[in-house]
């Protein structure tokens, strides 16, 4: 598969997806993982006839259905009950089978009080939960999946996650391409690595997952990019390094839960507008896809009012030790300008690091041993106001 | 329950698009279903939250005949082959108005559904024939209204009024044959989009709507069938109001015409289809 990158001058072709074979047997479920522009959803596309290879092959035996987005299809001003004639039939059901599964798809759904309302007045949740029940109820021999559980809450999720469980205990396959690591280790025996559009390990989804976490192919403390040409960005700001560091400056991938963490966003910036202020932003989200925080270089006040000049910016962010929770954090980098709002560079999960608690005692969870729950450990302060000391004679007198 | 996967299942073979391939019809009958979702969902939009509704459908074609009636009929007087100016330009604006209407939309329905294209698969022949199917129901609701006209004039509807599907088929044969090119080319050059209104206003003074083909000289008459709307108007006010000889040879130019335009139009769209998520 060959897609022509718009560079700034030369003409470079390049290869999205290049030398990758394999073969998927009936009632297999299958997680696709690498990181992004590893050719995931270059390859989902392909095997889903939506864009066409300009060399290889593929051969799908059976009725395949895909699933690359949440809603393909609905219209706001159609009413639920429209609208999942419609889907239904875009995704490639028979109009007698939508009929015959519009009940169960409602239930699912749980919008039967709604169904002749427009989903343009639909609630977020409701819309989402109206069209992953239609595509749910599709019965393909072969289903492709693409992210789609990055969308919703988490209960939302587990329900998308069951329903797909199902599909693949029916016999069906499942190709599955997701960032979310517990995601593709609930649903997947088996997990194909891709790297630069080639195929870098193909077997057991554990141990292909310890693959990619440990080899610094899944996003690792340092990225880092060569050439401004080479960069995520455009022709106002790219990026140029993102790394995890501890609160000696070292570059680690596994930091103590009681010690501070830098994030440090270096980019170019090569506009020479003074009134062009590019801030760096970082979220990190945890291995469940939950957004912990998005933070942003405009909160130093300070730098926010200064005027820019090109050049290389180093922004670094200071999280304090004692505040995430165990496991493992995926940072997404990104530069934008505001007024009107444009993001000029963005890299989801352009760093991972691991946080350890190896406290004893002096930690946020104390001498308790066990699971401590909370998506963050923040040490906080507790104010107490110590009982006096008051003879017992005198609180007999009182109750009395 | 349903026995339909007693049969073996298909085999999809994903491989690179090679020159002119076959134009796989049979894949677009298979989405009947799709088309026909399309299609209704088009007309529901269209007038979900309009006040008047379909009255649309007939309040376009109506005022532009009132206008061309005033600075036609009455001010330029503009023969009409005896037939009453009014009747005689909203029978002829009405499968012009279904043309212009459908080829526009047509034209625009894979830009507009850029984000079918680009996550779902289907034969994408789909879009611009869903867009083109959609208007047939204005179509039919403005000749119930052009039927009503005739009484009021004292007009008897020919017999073979009992013909008008034949006409629409005809009618969305004209508007595919050029909408199968537009909407295709509009996926990678968006001036498309800019120069169809532009042209098709063009059009419509090519074509005998506002004044009868006999207008035209004789030896130019077979020429003018080159226009595939040419054939459909006069086709479709003689179908309706039976007056005067059939215009077999401007319809069967015009048929041919539009025919080869479709035809070369479909092995273009398939040519280039297996792109449009790339460029969309």
């Amino acid at each position: 598969m060959r897609r022509r990158e718009r560079a700034p001058e030369v003409d470079r072709t390049f290869w999205a997806l290049r030398n990758v074979s394999f073969a998927i047997q009936p009632g297999e479920r299958v997680g696709i993982i690498g990181r992004n522009g590893a050719g995931k959803s270059t390859l989902l596309k392909l095997l889903a006839r939506i864009t066409a290879p300009t060399e290889g092959r593929a051969e799908l035996r059976g009725r395949v259905g895909s699933l690359l987005e949440v809603g393909t299809g609905f219209h706001a001003e159609l009413s639920g009950r429209d609208n999942i004639l419609l889907s239904g039939a875009i995704l490639g059901m028979r109009r007698s089978e939508i009929q015959a599964k519009t009940d169960e798809i409602v239930e699912f759904a749980g919008v039967e009080a709604f169904l002749d309302t427009p989903v343009k007045r639909y609630s977020s949740g409701m819309y989402l939960r109206l069209a992953f029940a239609v595509a749910a109820h599709l019965e393909p021999d072969i289903l492709l999946v693409d992210e789609v559980l990055a969308v919703g809450d988490a209960d939302f999720q587990k329900k998308c996650l069951g329903r797909m469980e199902d599909i693949g205990e029916s016999g069906r396959t499942v190709v599955f391409v997701s960032h979310s690591m517990p995601s593709v280790l609930r649903l997947c025996e088996r997990v194909i690595l891709l790297d630069r559009g080639g195929l870098v390990a193909d077997g057991n989804a554990q141990e292909v997952l310890r693959t990619y976490l440990d080899s610094g192919l899944g996003s690792a403390a340092e990225r880092h990019w060569e050439t401004p040409e080479l960069a995520p960005g455009d022709e106002v700001a790219r990026l140029r390094s993102v790394r995890v560091r501890d609160d000696r400056g070292v570059v680690t991938e596994e930091l103590d839960i009681r010690r501070p963490v830098s994030l440090e966003l270096e980019y170019w910036h090569m506009r020479d507008d003074e009134d062009l202020r590019p801030s760096a932003n970082l979220h990190v989200t945890n291995e469940d896809g939950v957004v912990l925080f998005a933070t942003s270089d405009f909160n130093n006040h300070r730098w926010r009012e200064t005027r820019r000049t090109p050049g290389v910016v180093r922004a670094t962010c200071h999280i304090p030790g004692n505040f995430l929770a165990e496991g493992r954090f995926f940072v997404l980098a990104a530069i934008s300008t505001y007024n009107p709002t444009r993001v000029h560079a963005l890299e989801a999960d352009a760093v991972s690091f691991h946080v350890v608690d190896r406290s004893t005692g002096d930690g946020v969870r104390g001498e308790y041993a066990n699971a401590w729950p909370g998506v963050v450990r923040p040490m906080l302060d507790w104010s107490i106001i110590e009982p006096k000391p008051i003879p017992l004679s005198g609180a007999d007198r009182q109750l009395g | 329950m349903a026995p339909e996967r007693a049969v073996a299942p298909s085999v999809v073979v994903v491989t690179p698009p090679r020159g002119w391939a076959a134009l796989n019809l049979r894949d677009l009958w298979a989405h009947r279903d799709l088309v026909y979702f399309l299609a209704w969902r088009d007309v529901k939009v269209r007038y979900a939250q309009a006040s008047i509704g379909v009255a649309w459908a007939v309040l376009q074609p109506l005022l532009m005949m009132v206008v061309f009636t005033v600075f036609l009929g009455r001010l330029a007087k503009v023969p009409s082959d005896g037939i009453p100016y009014p009747v005689f330009a909203f029978s002829g604006l009405l499968p012009w108005t279904y043309f212009s209407n459908a080829t526009g939309t047509a034209t625009e329905s894979l830009v507009s559904s850029s984000n079918l294209v680009s996550k779902v698969y289907f034969p994408r022949l789909a879009i611009p024939l869903a867009a083109l199917l959609s208007w047939l129901p204005d179509l039919l609701v403005a000749t119930g209204m052009l039927i009503m006209m005739m009484l009021a004039y004292g007009l008897m509807p020919a017999w073979t009024t009992v013909l008008l599907p034949v006409f629409a088929l005809y009618a969305l044969l004209a508007a595919s044959s050029v909408s199968v090119w537009l909407s295709a080319l509009n996926v990678a050059y968006r001036d498309v989009r800019y120069a169809v209104p532009f042209l098709i206003q063009l059009w419509l003074f090519a074509t005998p709507v506002v004044y009868p083909a006999s207008l035209v000289p004789g030896r130019f008459r077979a020429l003018f069938g080159l226009n595939p709307m040419a054939g459909v108007v006069e086709g479709f006010r003689w179908g309706l109001l039976g007056r005067g000889h059939p215009p077999w040879a401007l319809m069967g130019v015009s048929a041919a015409v539009a025919l080869v335009l479709l035809v070369g139009g479909l092995y273009h769209f398939r040519r280039v289809e297996h792109g449009f998520a790339d460029v969309i």
